[in-house]
Order: C-alpha cells, then structure tokens, then sequence
C-alpha cells in the first residue's frame, strides 16, 4: 500500500477508535491515536498475515504489550477483515467479544492476551525465541508504551532478547511522552531510551515523527535487515494525534469523549478523511 | 522389614523431563538459575537446545513461557515455588492462565522442609495462590513414584499445570505394580471408619505413620492421598465424610487457603462435618535442619497424631 492509501486507512482507523470508545463510554483514545498509524503500517503493510485464516502457522505475530491501547488494535484489525468493522461499537459491552484490553481466546487476529503493562514484551520475546528453536522466519512485533518501561519486566525481557540475539523481535516503543499521571520524565523519566535498548543490545533505530508513514517504513525496513540483534524502534509520536483537543493532553489518556466530543472529533476526522481522498 | 528408600519429588521431575523430552520434540525447559536445586539439570544435559535458562527473572520466565505455549511448545518453567507462584503470580495469572496457555509450571522447593534457608524461600502459600486461579491445575505428589506419574500426567492434560515438588528427600510409599495416578482422584491408603486423615504431599506420609499410631489407642484411621488440589476429587472427600463424619486435613503450606480450605470449602456446602486443619498456623517459616522444622511445626508423624488426638478430644 502506498503513503496515501496508509493514510487514508490511518484515517479510518482513527474513526473506529473514537467511535468503540464513545459507544463503550471507557476506553483509551490518547494512546490508541498515537499509534494509528504503527497499527496501520503493520496491519497493512508490514506484516505477513492471512486474516481469513487469523492461526496462520507461519504468519507473522503481533503482541500489544500497551494492551490499554486495544481500541487502536482492534479498528486495525476489523478493516483488515478480521471482523466486522461493525462490532467495534461493542467495545467493553457484556457479552461482546470486544474486551477492554486483548484477548487472544476470543478474538480473531489477537495472538497474546495483553493489558497488564510489561508482561506483552515477554510473551513476544517467546514467540521469536519458538521461531528461533523451530527454524521458521515468521517475525515478532510487540508495541510498548513509554511510560510502560517503567516496569521491571521489560527490562528482564529485554536483556534475554538481546542475549540470545532474537532478531526476528521487533520491539517498538510509542514515545508519546505521556503516561496517566503526566509527562513520563516528569512522573519517572524513562529517558534516554535508546540508550538503555542499546545497553541491552538491541539495534536501535529512532522515528522522529512516528506519525509519519514514510519514517516508519524507512524504520522498519531497516529493521528487516538487521542480524544478530533484535531490533527496537523508538517512535516519537503525538498522543491523541488526529483530534486537536485530544492532541498532547494526558487528560485523554483513558477517558472516552461525550456525544459533544465525539461529534467533534468525528467531524474533523471526516475533513481530514475527505482531504485525503481528493488527493 | 526392608529399608524404606528416600528420595526428593523433585528427583522425579528432573528425571521424566528427560524421558518425555525423548518422546515430544515441542517439549521444552525453562529454568532461573536453578537448575541443579530444580533438578532440569537433568533435563539440560540431555537436551541443552530446549533448555532455556533465563536468569534470575522469575517474571520474564512465565511470560516466554506463555509465548512458547502460544506458539506450539509444551514449556516446563521451573523455579522455587516461592519465585514461582509468588514472585511471577501475576504474571501466571494474565500471561497464563487468562488465555489458558498450555504452561507447566514445576515449583520445587515448597513448604517449611526447605530447612535452613528460612522463611524466605519457604513457600507456605503457594496452594493458596494457584487454586484462586480459574482453570488450574494444582498438583503435589507424595513421593517421587507419584512425582514422575504426575508431570506425565501434567503433559498429557491440556492446560496450565501447577506441580509443587519438595526439596527433602522423603519415603517412597507408591511403589507398587498397582499404582495409578489419576489426574483429579484422590487416593485411599489406608481403609478407617473413625475419621480420615487427608493429606497431601510428603504430609501423606505423616499421616499415615499418624494412622499406625492411632490404631494403638484403638482409633481405626483412613487415609486418602490428595494429590491433585485443585480439581478436588469431591466425591471422595464427601464419601470419607459420609463415612467416618470427622476428617482431619493435613498439608505442608499454611492452613489458610491450601487442602484445608479446598476440604472445607467442599464439605460446608456438601456434607458439613467437623474438620481440623492441620498446616502451618499462618505463620513464616525459619532456618533449621527440615526433620525438625516439620517436628517444631508438628508435621512429622508424630505431631500429627498429637494434633489429631487433640481433636479426636
């Protein structure tokens, strides 16, 4: 797919985060904006996938260690033809599939039940390492937040990836530089992070602006070619990226608009949206 | 009479690792550094490309665990009960059990019998903690007869799988040609009709040394081994009480939370009849020789027939 066709579905991403978390009254739009377009590329173009046949042996895996930040995931995963884009409106409802953060037992395109910060990275970790042991060249994403690294287990994860040379791992940081309680240097800085990746001998490849699709390609193409280490791609993004008012504001971390907001937001997405397709 | 033969639970596990290694290529071994107390050592010999040691990360482990689970392995992941239930608990409980992985999770070294480590690699809480679990499996064989039968078991049954093994070198009491292990069926020992005795562990011992003791004061005491915690065999729990209407549990973990409370949690709603708990009375552990630690806390044989004769008054 093309940068336009990347943004224009970035762009129909972002509608379906907005519209499960308003009909779910819950949920976590900042954080699920932020990284519409990481969701985007790997969904549509980085990964090798088969959505009609989500267990897919050889396809490649994904594991939202950031799991707060399902909404995101699951309008990717519901436009790449996972489910009906439909269902989105369910999010957190009883009975819905839909859980308020991934489940792998229940929801097609999911591989690993994630929400509780700094155990997805372990489990992706496991996957490469299965890879690895079996021979098979599928690879391994995971999506971890910034303020997420404050965990241990990251970190833990992160020096048996770099000690048994994984590079079939992609670890990607969404380095939107806000967390629940304020800015992440500001409630325990995280900083420098590549630096701390590189100590745990990652290949570090930096995106200045990863809301942009031709830095993320150039990211993860690089990635492709890296041996020997796994790699992790710090991406510089904008919390709440799409929706102005939501733009930069850890207020919106994990709050759903009301009808006014969201009629707002949908109605400046929808321009966005129509930018996009006159080009 | 014959010599009795000692040996540790966790020998039994060290060593059918091995032999299912050699039957099932997807299985693999995960250790945190303690490989030769754990006993995957064994395994680690034999197949040091499915041996994955992962350091002192307890955390880390259950969570490549899961990652291996959901890509087609059947991984053992091996630490002290204490770092393994305690210390990765949560972990265990998201990355494991919630997408019921098909995780195995061999913890040695639990109860007071760790000895002279202490309190703090004595794990008296770890039943309490993986029977909370929806959809485990908690297992704590009697001796390394049952500790070999119990992770074939524990590999055949599909799920998240619980085993506590023992660091002390404890009796052989199984080895009989008859001997089965049934995942979920306790296990009568010894036939009673004045009260039962239910134990697990290397407490099954304990209690049947209690049972000979008992006998001497004229108290006919039943046995039953319950090796599989969590799911309970109920039907045998009620039909001892039915029978005998009193019933003493008997286990090396705290009396909160473990076999007292499974029983108890069984027979309140099914056949309310009085029971003792016997365990550790929710208190830590300490350093000492394992023999007397299990005598200071009144595990041995003795102290329980002591406990039981208190009750039986």
């Amino acid at each position: 797919m093309n940068k336009l066709g990347l943004q224009r579905t970035a762009n129909k991403v972002r509608k379906g985060i907005l519209t499960a978390v308003h009909a779910a009254k819950a949920g976590h739009p900042g954080g699920s904006l932020s990284a519409a377009e990481i969701f985007t590329y790997l969904y549509f173009e980085e990964m090798r996938l088969r959505p009609k046949e989500p267990t897919w042996e050889d396809r490649d895996r994904f594991v939202l260690s950031k799991g707060h930040t399902a909404p995101g995931l699951y309008a990717a995963l519901a436009h790449r033809g996972y489910f009906p884009v439909e269902d989105l409106k369910t999010l957190r409802q009883i009975g819905s599939y839909l859980q308020g953060h991934p489940d792998m037992k229940h929801i097609p395109g999911v591989d690993m039940s994630s929400g509780s910060l700094g155990q997805g990275i372990s489990a992706a970790v496991g996957m490469a390492l299965a890879a690895k042991m079996d021979g098979k060249n599928y690879r391994v994403y995971t999506l971890l937040g910034d303020g997420e690294i404050q965990e241990g287990q990251v970190w833990e994860a992160a020096m048996f990836a770099g000690h048994r040379r994984l590079d079939q791992l992609v670890v990607i940081v969404d380095n939107n530089g806000l967390q629940i309680d304020g800015a992440v240097e500001d409630v325990c800085t995280p900083y420098p992070i590549d630096k701390k990746f590189e100590a745990f001998n990652f290949h570090v490849i930096t995106v200045e602006d990863g809301n942009d699709f031709g830095q993320l390609r150039e990211a993860f193409d690089e990635a492709r070619g890296v041996k020997g280490e796994p790699v992790a791609i710090i991406a510089k993004t904008v919390k709440g990226k799409g929706v102005s008012f939501m733009e930069g504001a850890a207020s919106w971390h994990g709050k759903a608009p009301n009808d006014e907001e969201y009629e707002a937001a949908m109605a400046e997405l929808e321009k966005a949206g129509e930018a996009l397709w006159q080009k | 009479m014959a010599e009795i033969r000692k040996i540790a639970t966790r020998e039994g596990f060290g060593k059918t690792l091995v032999e299912l290694g050699r039957e099932h290529k997807e299985l693999v071994v995960l250790d945190a550094d303690l490989a030769a107390a754990t006993k995957t050592s064994v395994f680690q010999k034999e197949f040091p490309e499915r041996h994955i040691d992962c350091g002192i990360a307890e955390a880390n482990m259950a969570g490549i665990g899961a990652g291996l689970a959901a890509s087609g392995k059947v991984p053992f992941i091996s630490s002290f009960a204490m770092f393994a239930a305690g210390r990765a608990f949560e972990q265990i409980r998201n990355s494991i059990a919630y997408p019921h992985l098909n995780v195995k999770i061999g913890a040695t070294h639990g109860g007071i019998s760790v000895g002279e480590d202490g309190a703090t690699h004595q794990c008296n809480e770890d039943f309490a903690l993986m029977r909370s679990l929806p959809g485990m499996t908690v297992i704590c064989p009697c001796d390394e007869v049952e500790a070999c039968a119990a992770v074939r078991a524990a590999y055949e049954y599909e799920g998240p799988v619980y085993l506590r093994f023992g660091r002390l070198a404890v009796p052989v009491i199984n080895d009989r040609p008859d001997y089965t292990f049934t995942l979920g069926k306790g296990i009568v020992m010894r036939e009673g009709s004045d009260l039962t005795l239910i134990a697990t562990g290397l407490c099954v011992n304990s209690a049947l040394e209690a049972a000979e003791m008992l006998e001497k004061d004229g108290i006919q005491a039943q046995v039953i081994n319950i090796h599989t915690l969590k799911p309970l065999d109920e039907e045998l729990v009620v039909a001892a009480a039915q029978k005998t209407k009193k019933i003493v549990t008997v286990e090396e973990h705290s009396v909160i939370g473990g076999l007292g409370s499974a029983v108890c949690e069984c027979l309140s709603e099914k056949c309310p009849v009085p029971v003792r708990r016997i365990g550790v009375k929710d208190v830590f552990g300490e350093s000492g020789p394992a023999a007397g630690l299990l005598k200071k806390y009144r595990l041995d044989g003795t102290g329980v027939y002591e406990q039981v004769k208190e009750f039986w008054q």
